[in-house]
């Protein structure tokens, strides 16, 4: 008996570990070292690799500054914002009401600043073997939404060979900015999604998933697009002309499901933070954001393009 | 020699003793101070009006995050979680007690301690390895066998969990069995009793209250697993209908949303409450073994 006793205290601790472990990042984000300064840029996942791009070519730049990049979803990146364990939050989404309330509360009623650092265009992906090439943002709506009407690909005039009809919907988790936008843009901000999705801890992991599911529909941002997987183009409404996910439509707001990309810095950041995000939205910055296969700040858009 | 115990052994003794008595004692210490910590986490979810446990048991709805209708809603989730144990046990028992059978049995010299090692190993790979597998390895091969879309589901979670477990079960199934005196076998071979009728009708009841827990520690095993099912079972809210469904299990779902869920929020304590649970489930598996041994022990 004694063993099953140990065993039910060690799976316990073990759970519980993980329960305070996951939650509270240290607090001290700004920690000399090495004589220089260390910026922590905690959030989005769709921004984590732009983000890393980032700190790497500007410690280049400026060797006194390093970086410290984590992802996790934008939601982690809100909730360190809130707690003030980051001196930059990465958001793929905007603050809600709420979370700027209780941002605004923790600095003393001083306002986070926001920033954008480019744009991205939400790209749907389907497998390569699906003859798909357009979709409307009321036909995603109703394949993603509770309630939603369409569950099958012939359902939108899409033939599959047999056993391959049902949809298999990949979405995200809901820390992920990329889902809350998506439940903004096209399912519906009162809505919410038909369970049953996979839900999936990464935009990488959405574009895997997709790239080895021939049934399979997903959402993440442009800069996951690979050989494997193929991004259909987008209308605001069927029947209306759908359009493709390129730097010039994303500025220009022809295609539908655009956003741009957030860095939060709290009230009273070290200076070295606030260079930090000019080095971003100046040319060096912005030419990494194109690099990765977003969309750079409008006066940073390649002519030709 | 009643002089010869100087002071210092006297003390000395004392002093182990009650460190021995101590260490014994913090078990029963950090189970309540755990037990009290997750409990006044979960405690405000009660006072909101909006929670009703019945629900939270009942209903397969798990919207935390909805802008316009919260719901916390666990059914789907424990029968995720249930449903992957459950299939994991089904493949992980056979293979384990009959492991540990071979082991204790049947094989001997090097073979053995080759594959003691080689289990031990097993037991040694980490989670997040075992969920890379079933995403990479398991995912591809579940859909070219059966002819499934999607490979990560309750099937390609279970097949891990069981491989997971294996080792505690041959471990701790082979202590069982090699615990069973030799007078018992000799007395059944004397008998002219074959092999498998010695190990069938008289080692495995013999050893039944082993047995029993080496299967126990499998199932907590496979309870409290959390990032190998994260990966494999697709993260899906979804009651299975078959073991080609993607669920999500209850650990899965603290993992995913206890970093962004804000501190004292009621979706924070909410999985707390999931934490409860667990707990209820996994105390629920050692009062029915423990009763079942006393059972068997009353006999």
């Amino acid at each position: 008996m004694k063993r099953i006793l140990t065993l039910s205290i060690a799976t316990f601790a073990a759970t519980s570990l993980m329960l305070t472990g996951c939650g509270k990042k240290s607090a001290d984000g700004g920690g000399k070292k090495d004589g220089g300064v260390s910026i922590q840029n905690i959030g989005s996942d769709t921004m984590v690799n732009v983000a890393q791009a980032w700190a790497e070519a500007y410690h280049a730049v400026v060797p006194a500054v390093s970086v410290e990049v984590s992802g996790g979803g934008s939601g982690i990146g809100v909730a360190a914002l809130i707690n003030g364990t980051c001196d930059i939050a990465n958001s793929s989404r905007h603050l809600e009401e709420e979370e700027e309330a209780k941002a605004t509360a923790k600095y003393g009623g001083k306002h986070p600043a926001q920033h954008v650092v480019g744009y991205d265009a939400l790209a749907i992906y389907v497998h390569p073997s699906n003859p798909i090439t357009e979709i409307s943002v009321d036909q995603l709506s109703e394949i993603y939404k509770e309630g939603g009407k369409i569950s099958k690909w012939s359902d939108i005039g899409v033939t599959m060979p047999a056993g391959q009809d049902e949809i298999a919907r990949v979405s995200r988790q809901n820390n992920s900015g990329t889902y809350h936008y998506f439940r903004e843009a096209v399912v519906g901000k009162k809505n919410d999604f038909k369970a049953g999705s996979r839900d999936m801890n990464g935009s990488k992991e959405v574009v895997d998933l997709v790239s080895t599911t021939a049934s399979s529909i997903g959402y993440s941002g442009i800069g996951y697009r690979t050989d494997k997987v193929k991004v259909i183009k987008v209308s605001k409404k069927t029947g209306e002309p759908s359009v493709e996910p390129t730097i010039k439509t994303t500025l220009d707001k022809t295609y539908p499901i655009a956003r741009p990309m957030f860095m939060y810095v709290p009230p009273g950041a070290k200076p070295e933070v606030d260079a930090y995000i000019k080095w971003i939205v100046s040319a060096p910055g912005q030419k990494l954001v194109i690099d990765n296969g977003y969309v750079p700040l409008p006066e940073f858009a390649p002519k030709d393009k | 020699m009643t002089n010869s115990r100087s002071k210092f052994s006297i003390y000395g003794e004392k002093l182990i003793e009650l460190l021995i008595r101590l260490s014994g004692m913090s078990a029963i210490i950090f189970v309540f101070a755990i037990f009290y910590f997750v409990f006044r986490e979960a405690l405000p979810i009660f006072g909101s009006d909006k929670f009703s446990l019945w629900k939270f048991l009942t209903s397969t709805e798990w919207y935390p995050t909805s802008m316009s209708n919260i719901r916390y809603g666990t059914f789907a989730l424990i029968a995720g979680t249930l449903s992957v144990t459950g299939v994991a046990m089904l493949i992980a028992v056979p293979f384990g007690l009959g492991a540990a059978i071979f082991v204790s049995e049947f094989s001997t010299g090097k073979t053995r301690e080759g594959l003691k090692i080689v289990i031990e190993l097993l037991a040694a790979i980490p989670s997040i390895v075992w969920g890379f597998i079933g995403l990479t390895v398991m995912n591809p091969l579940i859909q070219k066998f059966f002819g499934v879309q999607v490979g990560l589901c309750v099937l390609n979670a279970a097949i891990l969990l069981a491989l997971m477990s294996i080792p505690v079960m041959v471990s701790i199934g082979e202590d069982a069995l090699k615990a069973v005196p030799d007078s018992y076998r000799e007395a059944a071979v004397a008998l002219g009793a074959t092999r498998w009728q010695m190990i069938w009708r008289v080692l495995l009841p013999a050893a039944k209250n082993g047995l029993l827990a080496a299967i126990l520690l499998g199932v907590g095993r496979a309870v409290g697993e959390t990032m190998a099912v994260l990966m494999a079972t697709g993260h899906a809210v979804n009651v299975p209908h078959s073991v080609f469904d993607s669920v999500r299990t209850l650990t899965a779902t603290i993992a995913a949303e206890l970093g962004e869920a804000p501190e004292h929020s009621p979706h924070y304590s909410v999985l707390f409450l999931i934490g409860i649970l667990l707990f209820t489930i996994t105390f629920i598996v050692n009062l029915v073994a423990d009763l079942v041994v006393k059972g068997i022990k009353n006999k």
